[in-house]
């Protein structure tokens, strides 16, 4: 003993990178000879980023790391550094803007941080050292501190519970700050520990830190002075993390293990990885088309200058000759700084402003979605919640949905329905007055009268009460009296009975409940035993002796309890498909028809069989759990074993039915996604008929549409090898799909007649992973591509049996495939992360399992109802809204650019300004950005309720139609015919400068101005132009800023600025009004730049629909309502359809 | 380049999430305030652009830019306008002794004749016009003083460094300095009318009023001190190289139009926009009775002092004389082109019409089953 010991001892220093020491209580243990204290890290959480001292220059590397800012960063410097034609200040200033609203951002933003982390660090704690209770700040503790934690505090770091005030060692705890579960869980305090934490000598070993929250492996070695050191294995039920909060226990004792930046929760506050819309990628493709615009001007520009140049005399007439330095500059480096100095004069091409209008749309953009009522949920009393703002557009471009069915489809609120028990049928008469039509359908199949034999009975319902990690709620003590008094008649009667039952998985409190409704009550769990009433409402007590939990791959749990008589019990339930393999099979066949018709009628079943256990069998059993759950390596694949050995050749004894109620609206809501021609994918880890049925019930498949299964069943029914029925099946199913089916034109509607064959497609996760990794002799790719072209041109896809990795790897297929199409995951459970981490645009339900999707996803939404307005209409207009900004954004600015980029024609290339530096500077920060910024918050070109009740019109701008080059092509030949207007209007004008009516004449400044105020008029009315949707904003913005620029030109030109070198707009504006020439061009210049823009809206216009969206508002209201109320009957035909199709 | 600038969103996604969740009803409860702002129904004028409401439209602006633009035109083809060239390229012209031997020392006089077709009523105003004479270079645009121009002291004695290489001159400061005033235009050019009879007089030419009135007044001051005597206020400066005379006696005679303040000087200083320009020399004002036009019809003869070169840079220098209307010198662009784009309105009305007419009624059947 002493021996394996040492050997553990030297193996855990071999291995010293995988595990930790902690000496509990800084107490030396007697085995080791020297006691090092350990280094680890102390309790302090440094969530902020910067401190005072390195804030500027981090600050600014950081910036500056992204190119948009490098860049502007590299033309101030040219600017500063060669003669350019615009000072530095008009780039400068944008650019030290943007910075600085950045810097001051992410500088509030840490300075909340370090106001929280001061918080967390500061706070008071007590630690037990040498017999006495410290109050210490929370940054003061080390690992290897016992930590006192009273009720409604938090853990200040990963602690392992020593010791509760709770008679049965455990303690309860809430995770709702880590992962938003509320429910609480139950820790246990390592097993035979001293009662008195003084005297207690212990090393802890376990993991080094890591993220996992839910995972922990490590081994606790007692030391006693007169006995062998004790060993016990410590798991996720002995850590306590920081961030959870201590309820309904007094206090309890813990020794740290993690601290500070080492705690799981510190691990877990990592950023998730970026996601990029499309969006961005358009806005990149049209930066480098400008890019290129940029560098052709200023090439085009330089070249020409050197040619005029070599004319005589044009270089340097005798009024204008240069300077010594400059006749001095050799003449490359001349050529190089103009083509530099062109390209600061041009360089507003790619607007600073752009980056920060983008940014601030979608952050302000987002808080729409926060702020829609629509939205909100009273149940939970949540909201919509935005975790990323980057991705808005991103929603009105799903082309592909990725859902989940138990929690999103359907309600995760189960119910239990009925159970069969040794092949007869119970159902419960008390839930027959709720489910009014059902019971209609089975009549026929159904032996209601006839019942199982009693003890058979009993036994199925004692297996229902025990089999279960469920607690019951602790309630006040006068609650517990009247249900003492009460009688088991009127606990029933209560309809809120559920609420005294907390669970990890709803199906569970639902069979309990069942069990309840049959005469069984679970009382709860004392001291490792469970109560249970039995009928005869008599207490009956079992052993707790085993927990096999459940997890997803086993797909089943068992519990070994030991009844007062001394007989040992395996209790096991699970899906059918891992029951069955492992009980008799005689008896297979009577359940497997109950069981089957049930997931037709989209229940959720559970298979209940039970051993009993010989006390050598037990030994066994026991002896193999305790040892690969002190294994601190490869623990779960040891306690896998031991579980597929412990649970074999049981007996049947019955099965459950489940109901998990489609989400309210569900069908609506699929209906819709898919005429906005989004395909829809249902991924799901639960049974085939299952699913099926729910995915007709959803109406995503409908009455005509022809399933292609692909399944285990269809692989097997050849009675060949599956990989050569896989092959010949694909072959068919694409044959059918893809080549006999007509080809689809762009932007035809689903059509609900019935010329075209629909399909869907059903695949299981056996098959699929058969597809994605065949056996190497096969053509492995062709599987893939034939499998990705089937579905794809299938309405729906049903993947069931799913594993949650192979969500994702369908997710990253799709996301993969030709046209990389958008796609979007949406799921509310841990299961579900994977996925959502891995689409384009993650969607997380606020359900009731648990808070780790939400953590993880883009956008979380109360219900699955809400993602049809998420997508079709906030979608759509975020969509809409930022591709016109976009667009409207480089157009503006390519008519701004483009005179400048004129004037160099007619100023001998000099790089001479046409417009003034205040012009130039002002142009994008103020002039003109708050009404396109406006305009990308609030426009609604089709009203939200339009939009929300014609899903088709989500196809017009399917495929980023609004940024395609087309569009963009538009915008720029636009902006090239007015930015062409705008210079040669006033260069005709000009062609006789004087005009005024005093004859005195204008200069070059005036010129400029004129252009300009053209410009910015032209530009703003462009956009009043296309707004469609008026708000007093709209309106207060629009005028307000061209108010502004004629105050500001008046403003600017009125007094003889101290700091400016030159008064170039000394009342130049004034003078230009007192022209009525200058008038007369401005008008209509600005008219005739407006006209293509006023032509194409009217003779566009007959195909909108917002001429009749008024009307329309109100009819689909009604409609809607009408609707809705015929909507439970219309789905229960499809479900009932599905009996009959299979 | 655009998803770099979003880097930072990162970390502050989630912030600006939760903050956002909290932001609107932390206080009390979470359910999203039902602001029409909000709720992004705030009430809005949805204006529809269709035929109906454009086509009027179309006609107005028609209706209304035709005769605008034949007002115009009209005004425009009433202004009187005379150009003569005298830069005396062709060897046979009068100027072209002057123009080839030209040096800056050496004043060099010709007289150019010309007769005048029709009479000149009103005030008429007399340009010089150049071409091929790049004032808006931007070594030249930007080579000048605004503060000293203004009558800064210290920038009168330390030009701004923009000026060079006409900054400083035999170590002494220039005023003005820079390469715009360096230019300056200083022929000078006098008008006789020749009688029938063969004498002649001289038409009396007004230098005042063809500067803007707030560049004489506010932009260019003379600097502080004996405003009687700028001489000893200049004292320290030297004239600009290409001067033949400081800057204090660019007219000795009128204090208020000596210095800084000198109207042609100011007019020079005000940068065209196109390398052919014009600028205001001189103004004729009109007879006091009224009675005879102020230029009538006849022969007169331009004298030159002919000063500046441009042959040079292949330049063209010409007097401009003419009449001003309320939309300033004669320009038949604008008239042209209101004409131009009040009928191309009016044309297309006419065209929308005629579809609206022939197809809008399909449409909107089309449309109402829908």
């Amino acid at each position: 003993m002493l021996r394996r010991r040492i050997n553990l001892l030297f193996g855990g220093d071999e291995k010293r990178v995988d595990s930790r020491t902690i000496y509990v209580g800084h107490r030396p243990c007697p085995a080791t000879e020297a006691f090092i204290p350990p280094k680890f890290c102390d309790n302090r959480i440094v969530s902020s980023k910067y401190t005072i001292w390195n804030f500027l220059p981090k600050n600014l590397f950081e910036q500056f790391r992204r190119i948009a800012n490098f860049y502007f960063l590299i033309i101030f410097l040219v600017q500063v550094i060669v003669d350019t034609p615009t000072s530095p200040v008009t780039s400068g200033l944008p650019l030290f803007f943007v910075i600085t609203v950045t810097a001051i951002k992410q500088g509030y933003e840490d300075w909340l941080r370090h106001k929280a982390d001061y918080e967390v660090n500061k706070y008071p704690v007590i630690v037990l050292e040498d017999g006495r209770s410290i109050r210490k700040e929370s940054e003061k503790i080390k690992v290897g501190d016992i930590v006192e934690v009273v009720e409604d505090e938090t853990f200040p770091c990963d602690l392992i519970l020593l010791q509760s005030t709770r008679d049965d060692d455990t303690c309860f705890v809430t995770t709702a700050s880590l992962d938003g579960e509320s429910n609480h869980k139950t820790h246990y305090t390592v097993p035979d520990t001293e009662k008195d934490l003084q005297s207690l000598n212990a090393t802890i070993e376990c993991e080094q830190p890591q993220p996992d929250l839910y995972k922990f492996v490590g081994r606790m070695h007692i030391y006693k002075t007169d006995q062998e050191p004790a060993v016990r294995s410590l798991g996720p039920e002995n850590l306590l993390l920081k961030g959870a909060t201590l309820k309904n226990t007094k206090k309890i004792y813990g020794v740290a293990v993690y601290t500070g930046m080492e705690t799981k929760m510190a691990l877990n506050y990592q950023g998730k990885s970026q996601k990029r819309s499309a969006v961005e990628k358009s806005i990149n493709a049209f930066l480098l088309v400008y890019l290129c615009i940029l560098i052709s001007k200023a090439v085009v520009c330089t070249t020409l200058k050197y040619v005029w140049q070599s004319q005589d005399g044009q270089d340097e007439p005798w009024y204008n000759e240069k300077t010594q330095k400059e006749k001095d500059t050799y003449v490359y480096l001349k050529m190089f700084t103009d083509f530099l100095s062109f390209m600061v004069l041009f360089n507003f091409i790619i607007p600073v402003s752009m980056y920060v209008t983008v940014e601030m749309q979608k952050f302000l953009g987002s808080f729409f979605i926060t702020w829609d009522k629509d939205f909100f949920d009273p149940e939970i009393q949540e909201g919509a919640l935005v975790n990323t703002s980057d991705l808005n557009e991103e929603l009105g471009q799903v082309e592909y949905v990725f859902t989940d069915k138990t929690g999103t489809l359907t309600q995760n609120n189960m119910e239990y329905i009925e159970c069969c028990i040794d092949g007869f049928q119970y159902r419960n008469s008390d839930s027959m007055s709720e489910l009014d039509g059902f019971c209609v359908t089975d009549g026929p199949v159904s032996k209601l009268q006839q019942k199982a034999g009693r003890d058979k009975e009993e036994l199925f319902l004692r297996a229902l009460c025990l089999c279960h990690t469920v607690q019951v709620k602790e309630a006040g003590p006068d609650e517990i009296d009247s249900d003492q008094v009460d009688g088991l008649v009127s606990e029933l009667s209560q309809p809120d009975e559920q609420r005294g039952f907390i669970a990890s998985s709803p199906d569970e409190v639902a069979l309990v409940k069942g069990a309840m409704k049959h005469g069984f009550t679970f009382l709860g769990l004392e001291n490792k035993s469970m109560k249970i009433r039995n009928r005869e409402n008599n207490v009956e007590l079992y052993d707790l002796l085993h927990v096999l939990n459940f997890d997803p791959v086993r797909r089943r749990m068992s519990v070994i309890v030991r009844s007062k008589s001394g007989e040992t019990l395996l209790f096991c339930k699970g899906a059918d498909s891992s029951i069955f393999p492992r009980v008799r099979q005689e008896e297979v066949d009577r359940i497997r028809m109950h069981v089957e018709r049930n997931a037709t009628e989209g229940y959720r079943t559970l298979c209940v069989a039970y051993k009993q256990l010989s006390p050598e069998e037990f030994a066994v059993a026991d002896a193999g759990l305790r040892d690969a759950r002190l294994a601190l390596q490869d623990r779960e694949e040891k306690l896998m074993a031991v579980y597929n050995q412990v649970e074999t050749s049981m007996s049947l004894i019955g099965a459950t039915a489940v109901e998990d109620r489609l989400q309210e609206e569900a069908a609506e809501t699929m209906e819709a996604l898919q005429g906005a021609g989004m395909k829809v994918w249902v991924l799901t880890g639960d049974k085939m008929e299952t699913a099926k049925s729910t995915c007709y019930a959803c109406r995503l498949f409908q009455r005509g549409t022809e399933l292609l299964e692909l399944t285990v069943r269809t692989l097997e029914d050849g009675g060949r090898k599956r990989e050569e029925r896989l092959h010949e099946l694909l072959l068919d199913y694409h044959k059918k799909a893809v080549q006999d089916a007509p080809p689809v034109k762009a932007g035809v509607t689903r059509s609900w007649s019935t010329a075209n064959q629909e399909y869907g497609f059903i695949i299981d996760g056996a098959t699929l992973s058969l597809v994605m990794n065949p056996s190497p002799d096969t053509n492995s790719s062709r599987y893939k591509s034939l499998f990705l072209q089937i579905c794809q041109n299938c309405t729906a896809v049903l993947c069931c049996r799913m594993a949650p990795l192979q969500k994702a790897q369908i997710v990253k297929m799709v996301k993969n495939s030709k046209g990389s199409p958008i796609t979007l995951s949406i799921g509310d459970g841990a299961n579900d992360v994977s996925m959502i981490l891995e689409a384009h645009v993650g969607i997380g339900i606020k359900g009731k399992e648990g808070r780790q999707a939400v953590r993880n996803s883009d956008y979380a939404i109360p219900k699955l109802k809400h993602l049809k307005k998420l997508l079709l209409a906030h979608g759509h207009l975020y969509y809409v809204r930022i591709a016109h900004l976009v667009q409207y954004f480089f157009y503006k600015n390519l008519c701004f650019i483009l005179p400048q980029f004129l004037y160099q024609f007619f100023c001998g290339y000099s790089q001479q300004p046409l417009y003034d530096a205040a012009y130039l500077t002002m142009y994008n920060i103020c002039f003109t950005s708050m009404p396109i910024l406006a305009f990308s918050l609030l426009e609604q070109h089709i009203a939200i309720e339009y939009l929300l009740d014609n899903a088709t019109l989500y196809r017009e701008i399917a495929k980023n139609a609004m940024l395609k080059w087309g569009p963009f092509l538009y915008w720029t030949v636009l902006g090239i015919f007015q930015g062409l207007l705008f210079f040669f209007g006033v260069k005709y004008l000009f062609s006789n400068p004087a005009l005024q009516d005093n004859g005195q004449v204008f200069g070059n400044w005036s010129y400029g101005t004129i252009v300009f105020t053209v410009l910015v008029f032209t530009v703003t009315l462009k956009l009043a132009l296309d707004t469609r949707h008026w708000t007093w904003i709209n309106h207060f913005v629009i005028w307000g800023s061209l108010a502004f620029y004629v105050f500001f030109s008046f403003f600017w030109g009125g007094i003889i600025w101290p700091f400016l070198k030159q008064q170039r707009l000394y009342f130049v504006f004034a003078n230009m009004l007192s022209s009525v020439s200058a008038w007369l061009v401005i008008i209509l210049l600005i008219l005739l730049s407006l006209l293509p823009d006023i032509l194409l809206m009217v003779f566009r216009k007959p195909r909108g629909p917002h001429a009749r969206q008024k009307k329309k508002i109100q009819t689909s209201a009604e409609a809607r309502q009408s609707r809705s109320s015929i909507r439970p009957l219309l789905m229960r035909t499809f479900s009932d359809e599905s009996n009959t199709v299979i | 380049m655009m998803a770099s600038s979003y880097t930072a969103k990162e970390e502050d996604g989630h912030h600006s999430g939760s903050a956002a969740a909290g932001g609107p009803g932390s206080s009390k409860s979470k359910k999203p305030d039902n602001t029409a702002f909000k709720q992004q129904r705030l009430p809005a004028w949805q204006p529809i652009l269709t035929a109906g409401t454009v086509l009027p439209a179309f006609f107005v602006i028609g209706l209304i830019f035709i005769p605008i633009g034949i007002g115009l035109f009209v005004t425009s083809n009433n202004i009187r306008e005379f150009e003569i060239d005298y830069t005396g390229v062709d060897t046979n012209s009068p100027c072209n002794r002057c123009s080839q031997t030209y040096s800056w020392n050496i004043s060099c006089t010709c007289s150019v004749p010309f007769s005048l077709e029709q009479p000149f009523e009103s005030n008429v105003f007399m340009y010089y016009g150049l071409s091929n004479f790049y004032q808006n270079h931007r070594r030249y645009v930007k080579s000048r003083d605004d503060s000293q121009l203004n009558g800064d002291k210290s920038s009168l004695t330390n030009p701004s460094k923009e000026c060079e290489p006409y900054r400083i001159s035999e170590k002494k400061p220039i005023a003005p300095c820079g390469a715009i005033a360096n230019s300056l235009f200083n022929d000078t050019l006098e008008l006789y009318y020749i009688y029938p009879n063969g004498s002649r007089t001289l038409i009396p030419l007004v230098k005042k009023g063809i500067a803007w009135w707030t560049d004489k007044h506010v932009k260019f001051r003379n600097p502080p001190g004996n405003n009687d005597n700028l001489t000893i206020t200049f004292q320290d400066t030297t004239k600009p190289v290409n001067w033949h005379k400081p800057v204090y006696e660019l007219d000795p005679n009128d204090p208020d139009n000596n210095g800084f303040i000198n109207e042609d000087f100011i007019v020079w200083m005000r940068t065209a926009a196109l390398p052919t320009f014009r600028k205001l020399y001189r103004i004729i004002q009109k007879n006091k009775d009224n009675m005879t036009p102020t230029l009538p019809r006849g022969n007169y003869s331009l004298e030159i002092a002919y000063n500046y070169p441009v042959r040079s840079f292949d330049g063209r220098k010409r007097m401009i004389l003419s009449t001003i209307s309320w939309m300033g010198g004669k320009n038949p662009f604008l008239g042209i082109a209101y004409i131009t784009v009040g009928s191309v309105c009016f044309f297309l009305g006419v065209v929308l019409l005629i579809i609206h007419h022939k197809y809008g009624n399909r449409n909107n059947n089309a449309d109402i089953p829908n």
